[in-house]
């Protein structure tokens, strides 16, 4: 894939990310190939960027999103920073409702370009911050312009467009499985899509965490939440499991083995990559296993002990 | 010494719906003993082997309790114990 060196826009810096071989993983899985797609090569640091752009080009397109009007929408991080980074360079104005445990480098990048916060229940989650946004919405509803990221299909439908193509474009030839943790599903369900039309059959798995109660930051257990509209059951061929523990040893060894220091979701998803590969490679069978790494770890440093007064 | 404690979402399914419980005990650790006597189940979400799992945040009133003295914290009557998930999803 050509990776264009001169931009006109920021917007232009989305994607075409790298697909990183962790040949380290791969000591475990002889005869099995491991790629992860580096997400948090995107000028807002992370896999959203992508998901934000075409929701926000899309909702101009169609008229919906006009300057008059205030782009608001839930958010467990990511998103917030995409959306405030494409606002700022389309010029037009965005609120997040996000709950108040979020990060402090979230809050302090998203406010950076110039965006209102509105603060939800920390101990309903990201589910809290959606109905909360739903509300806020259905209250001016003249003022909002809420593209809801969990319905809306300009998220499945930027990773349909660019991420499956990618990925055929580095590994066309070769892949075999591709596996994701699920969030708002749009990673998920926009690359299954490109790559089920691909003449080579490729086996997609989705990745949540095994229990409601978890640390793998982004991921959504979907039995205890509200399961996006954008969701389709019937696309994965396979579900897996993830432990927090296991996610965040990961995320470790990555950055011990491959010098990336790059987030919890990150980690569950090329844990759960390498367990692909290790149980082909034990069955004495070859392939080939592209995961995503979503975005850095410098969002999730833990709290300082001078930072450790929590403002509820 | 009662001291309220309160719980997220994910775990209300083991409390019967409440987002607040209350509890006794002497420190963070005997209050969570509590609770699990009232409501099974609840102690294995929160610690672990090693004691309070990597990923559960344990507020004592506003401070987390990592930076206090962990299960041993001391409680006292009108405390309020707050579990903090993860944030999920998108």
């Amino acid at each position: 894939m050509i990776r264009p060196k001169r931009l006109d826009s920021i917007l232009d810096a989305v994607g075409n990310t790298p697909l990183m071989r962790l040949s380290r993983l791969e000591r475990d899985t002889p005869g099995v190939e491991i790629y992860a797609k580096l997400e948090f090569q995107n000028p807002g640091g992370s896999v959203k960027d992508r998901a934000a752009r075409e929701i926000f080009l899309d909702a101009i397109a169609r008229g919906e999103l006009t300057r008059d009007r205030v782009l608001i929408d839930s958010t467990s991080g990511n998103t917030g920073v995409a959306y405030s980074l494409m606002g700022a360079a389309l010029g037009y104005r965005v609120a997040l409702v996000m709950p108040s445990n979020v990060s402090q480098a979230r809050k302090d990048i998203t406010r950076a370009f110039g965006t209102e916060i509105i603060f939800s229940d920390p101990l309903e989650g990201s589910d809290g911050a959606i109905r909360l946004a739903g509300k806020l919405v259905a209250e001016q509803p003249d003022r909002y312009y809420y593209p809801d990221q969990y319905s809306n299909p300009s998220n499945p439908g930027a990773h349909y467009r660019t991420t499956g193509v990618e990925i055929l474009a580095d590994v066309g030839d070769r892949i075999t499985h591709f596996v994701t943790g699920l969030g708002t599903t749009g990673t998920m369900m926009g690359t299954t899509r490109r790559l089920k039309e691909h003449a080579r059959p490729v086996r997609c798995v989705a990745a949540q965490p095994s229990e409601s109660l978890h640390g793998l930051e982004g991921l959504k257990h979907l039995p205890s939440s509200l399961v996006p509209a954008i969701y389709d059951g019937a696309l994965p061929d396979e579900t897996m499991w993830i432990t927090t523990e296991d996610g965040w040893d990961m995320t470790d060894r990555l950055w011990d083995e491959h010098a990336m220091l790059v987030g919890h979701s990150a980690g569950a998803n090329a844990f759960a990559a390498w367990s692909i590969a290790k149980d082909l490679s034990a069955r004495g069978e070859t392939g080939c296993v592209v995961t995503i790494l979503c975005d850095r770890g410098d969002r999730y440093f833990p709290k300082m002990k001078w930072e450790r007064l929590y403002t509820w | 010494m009662a001291i309220t404690v309160r719980v997220p979402t994910q775990l209300r399914t083991l409390t019967g719906g409440r987002e607040e419980v209350s509890a006794d005990g002497a420190t963070v650790g005997a209050v969570i003993d509590a609770i699990e006597a009232a409501h099974p189940g609840l102690k294995d979400r929160l610690l672990d082997a090693k004691g309070i799992r990597r990923f559960i945040n344990l507020y004592l009133n506003d401070e987390d309790v990592r930076f206090l003295d962990g299960l041993g914290t001391a409680v006292k009557e009108g405390d309020s114990l707050t579990v903090v998930p993860a944030i999920a999803g998108g």
